[in-house]
C-alpha cells in the first residue's frame, strides 16, 4: 500500500502544471523561446525566476535552434538544463536534438504537441513529436494535467540515470491539456526535490581537474560504435522507467508504466492510443461495457523506447486491435504508432487497424471513438488507414 | 595501427576523457619525406620551432635539439623556413631510412 | 455513478467567456469537486463568436473533448442568438442562461430550443452599474450559481475574492463581488 504524503490540490492548466514541476526541480539553466501553445509554460516559469522562487539561469534565446543549443551547452557544462517548445519550434531544434542525444546529455524538454502545418495551424496533433521519434530522445506522453506534472518529475530521474543518459521529452496535448484547467495534486516542494534528487553529471566541461573534449568528431571508424552505445541507453531505459515509476507510486499512489491497460482482462477488441484521447476512450469503453460489449483500451505512455514485448503480450488475447494515431506518416500504411504496434505483433494473426484522428486540433468525440470500436466488433476491415472525424 | 575498440569500451557520448590526447596519436607514420638536420650549419634561430604545425621540433634552452619523429608528418615547413643562407634542414625520402 | 454537469459558454471575443469557464472550474475544484475549464482556442479576435466549456463532477473527469451535448448553456451576449445556434445539442431538460435586458418573449423567439428552464439576467447592466464596465462574466457566474447545481454562491464569492485580491484594487474586487450577488438575486425564469 502506498503511503500518502502531504499533497496540495490545485486547479491548474497543463502548462502551469509542468511549470510547477520545473519550479520544484529548480533546474540550473532554462533556455526559452516562445511558441503557441507552449508560451504560457515558460512564461509561468519565467515568473518563478523573476520572483526568486527558483535560482535558474533563464536564457531568452533568439530561436528554438538556439534554445536547444543553449541547453546542450549548459548540459555539457555539467548542469541540469531544461527547455520547452511546440511544433515548428521542435522542427527548428531538429538538428540539435540529435546532437543532444548523441552527446548523451540528459536535457528535459516539455513538448506541447501542436501540428506542423501547412496550412498554418496552432492546434494539437502529434506530428511534431513523431518527426523527432528517431532522434534518440525518450518520449513520454501525458493524458492529463496530472500526468504532465508527474511525468515531468519522473523525466529527470530517467534522463539522468547513469545507465540511460538520454534527453527526455514529456509531451502534453496542445490546448486540450496545456490550456485546460484541471485538478492537480502536487507534492510538497521538499518531497518533489528529494524524489528528483541532486544532479551529479558524469562529466563537465567546466571541471578544470578533469579536462575533457565534448562534441568531438567521430569518423567512420567510431561513429557507428557511438550510435550502438545510444541504443544501449534505450535498452537500459525500460528498467529505469519502471523503477522510477515504482518509487513514484510509493510516494503518490499514482501508478505509471509503459502501458495503462484499461478493462483489458476479458476484452475482445481494444484501441491503442496516446495522450488526452485516452481519457475520452476510457469513457467509451465504460459505456460499451455497460451494454455488454467487451471493449478494452491500452494507453501507451512511453513511445520511445517502444514497449514492443509488453504491448504484444497485452494484446495477444484479442480478436482485433485498432491503433489511433494523431499523426499521419504520409505514404506509409498507417500512422507511426500503428507501424510500431503492428511490428510488435509480428507473427501473431490478430488484425491491427490504423485510424487517424484529431489532426490540427480536430476534436475527438466519444462518437468517433465508438465508431472505431463498432468497426472492430463488426469485423469491418480495410487495409488502408481510416479516419475519425474527417468529412468526405 | 592500434586495434580499434568496440562500442562497450569507448567513452559514453563520444567525449574525449582527458586532455593532450593528440600526443598519443602517431602521425609520424604519415611521413614520405623526413627532415634531416645539419648541426654545423644551424644557427639556432628556431624559426622551425615557431613554424612547425605539429610541435615536432624539440628545443632546449634556446637550442635546436632534434625532431619528434613520432609526430613529424614530414610536411617540410621547417626546411622551407630555415633561412636560405643557413640551409640546415633538408628533406630526404623516408624510404631511404627504412630497410 | 458519477454526476457530471457540462456547461457550454457562448460569447464574443473579449467578453470573458474563457475566463468565466476557467473561474467556474477553479471555484469547483477549490470547493472539493473535480472540474475542467477550457475555451475553444483560436486566433484572438475581439467580437468574434467564441465558446468556453466547463465540466464539473464528483468523480475525476476523463473526457478531453468539446461539449456537444451540454446540460447548461450560458450566453454572455444576446446578439449571438441571431447568428449562432447556442442551444445546439442541449436536451429539453437542460438549462439556458442568457445575459440580456430584453423580455422573455423576445428571447424565446430567437432560440430554437423548446425546453422549460430558460433564465435571463441583465449581467451587462449590473456590471456597468457596479463596476463601470459592461463585462458580464463574473455576474453571469453569480446567476449560474443560483439556477444550477454547479457551485454554491459562498464558494464562488470566496474563490473570486481570493483570486482577485491578488491582482486588483479593493474597489474592483468589491465591484465584482457585488455584481455576482446582484446577478444571483436578479436572475429570473423566462
Amino acid at each position: 500500500m502506498a503511503k500518502r504524503l502531504s499533497t496540495k490540490r490545485l486547479a491548474l492548466t497543463g502548462n502551469e502544471a509542468v511549470a510547477e514541476a520545473f519550479k520544484q526541480v529548480n533546474p540550473d539553466v532554462a533556455a526559452v523561446f516562445p511558441i503557441t501553445p507552449q508560451t504560457e509554460l515558460m512564461h509561468k516559469f519565467a515568473e518563478y525566476v523573476n520572483d526568486g522562487k527558483v535560482d535558474t539561469e533563464l536564457i531568452a534565446v533568439e530561436s528554438e535552434h538556439s534554445a536547444m543549443s543553449a541547453a546542450v551547452g549548459a548540459a555539457a557544462g555539467g548542469v541540469r538544463a531544461i527547455t520547452a517548445t511546440s511544433a515548428n519550434g521542435l522542427a527548428l531544434m531538429w538538428e540539435i536534438l540529435y546532437i543532444a542525444a548523441g552527446m548523451r546529455l540528459p536535457i528535459v524538454m516539455a513538448l506541447v504537441n501542436r501540428s506542423l502545418g501547412g496550412p498554418l495551424n496552432i492546434h494539437c496533433d502529434h506530428g511534431d513529436a513523431m518527426g523527432a521519434r528517431d532522434a534518440g530522445w525518450i518520449h513520454i506522453y501525458s493524458e492529463n494535467t496530472q500526468e504532465a506534472y508527474d511525468n515531468t518529475l519522473q523525466a529527470f530521474r530517467i534522463a539522468e540515470h547513469r545507465e540511460v543518459m538520454l534527453p527526455t521529452m514529456i509531451t502534453l496535448d496542445g490546448f486540450i491539456i496545456s490550456h485546460t484547467t484541471e485538478v492537480l495534486e502536487i507534492l510538497d516542494d521538499e518531497t518533489a526535490k528529494s524524489f528528483v534528487g541532486e544532479y551529479k553529471p558524469l562529466t563537465s566541461l567546466l571541471n578544470p581537474d578533469q579536462p575533457v573534449t565534448m562534441g568531438s568528431l567521430a569518423l567512420p571508424d567510431y561513429y557507428f560504435e557511438h550510435k550502438r552505445q545510444l541504443v544501449e541507453g534505450m535498452y537500459n531505459a525500460p528498467r529505469v522507467i519502471e523503477q522510477v515509476a515504482k518509487e513514484y507510486y510509493e510516494l503518490t499512489g499514482r501508478q505509471y508504466g509503459f502501458l495503462e491497460n484499461y478493462r483489458m482482462e476479458d476484452a475482445e477488441a481494444a484501441i491503442v492510443v496516446m495522450g488526452s484521447a485516452a481519457g475520452t476512450t476510457k469513457e467509451v469503453v465504460d459505456s460499451l461495457r455497460d451494454r455488454g460489449v467487451k471493449a478494452g483500451m491500452i494507453k501507451l505512455r512511453v513511445f520511445r523506447p517502444f514497449p514492443h514485448e509488453q504491448l504484444a503480450n497485452a494484446l495477444s488475447h484479442l480478436n482485433s486491435v485498432a491503433v489511433l494515431d494523431r499523426c499521419i506518416s504520409y505514404g506509409a500504411q498507417g500512422g507511426p504508432v500503428f507501424g510500431e504496434v503492428r511490428s510488435a505483433m509480428y507473427g501473431k494473426t490478430i488484425p491491427v487497424h490504423s485510424y487517424i484522428y484529431g489532426l490540427g486540433g480536430r476534436d475527438l468525440t466519444p462518437h468517433m471513438v465508438e465508431s472505431a470500436y463498432n468497426d472492430l466488433f463488426e469485423g469491418k476491415s480495410d487495409p488502408r488507414m481510416r479516419y475519425l472525424g474527417l468529412r468526405e | 595501427m592500434s586495434k580499434l575498440k568496440g562500442w562497450k569500451d569507448i567513452p559514453i557520448g563520444a567525449i574525449v576523457p582527458h586532455g593532450g590526447t593528440a600526443f598519443d596519436y602517431e602521425t609520424g607514420s604519415w611521413r614520405s619525406f623526413r627532415p634531416v638536420h645539419d648541426r654545423d650549419k644551424c644557427i639556432d634561430c628556431l624559426d622551425c620551432w615557431f613554424c612547425c604545425p605539429d610541435n615536432a621540433i624539440l628545443a632546449e634552452e634556446g637550442k635546436f635539439k632534434g625532431f619528434d619523429m613520432m609526430h613529424c608528418k614530414g610536411c617540410g615547413i621547417c626546411a622551407k623556413v630555415c633561412p636560405p643562407k643557413v640551409g640546415a634542414i633538408t628533406m630526404k625520402p623516408e624510404s631511404d631510412f627504412r630497410e | 455513478m458519477a454526476k457530471l454537469t457540462e456547461i457550454r459558454w457562448h460569447a464574443r471575443g473579449g467578453q470573458g467567456a474563457k475566463t468565466a469557464s476557467t473561474f467556474l472550474a477553479e471555484a469547483a475544484i477549490h470547493a472539493g469537486m473535480y472540474s475542467q475549464g477550457f475555451p475553444d482556442y483560436g486566433p484572438e479576435r475581439m467580437g468574434a463568436p467564441i465558446r468556453g466549456f466547463t465540466r464539473i463532477s464528483d468523480q475525476p473527469i476523463r473526457l478531453h473533448c468539446a461539449i456537444d451535448e451540454p446540460d447548461v448553456v450560458v450566453v454572455l451576449d444576446d446578439t449571438l442568438l441571431d447568428n449562432v445556434d447556442v442551444c445546439e445539442g442541449l436536451p429539453e431538460t437542460g438549462i439556458v442562461l442568457i445575459n440580456s435586458h430584453k423580455d422573455a418573449a423576445t428571447i424565446r423567439s430567437k432560440i430554437k430550443w423548446k425546453g422549460k428552464s430558460l433564465f435571463i439576467v441583465n449581467a451587462s447592466g449590473i456590471a456597468l452599474e457596479e463596476m463601470g464596465r459592461p463585462i458580464p462574466n463574473t455576474p453571469m457566474l453569480g446567476a449560474l450559481a443560483k439556477i444550477s447545481e454547479t457551485v454554491a454562491l459562498d464558494a464562488l464569492l470566496e474563490d473570486i475574492q481570493k483570486k482577485f485580491a491578488k491582482k486588483f484594487k479593493a474597489q474592483v474586487v468589491e465591484g465584482n463581488l457585488r455584481s455576482i450577488k446582484r446577478a444571483y438575486e436578479e436572475v429570473r425564469a423566462a
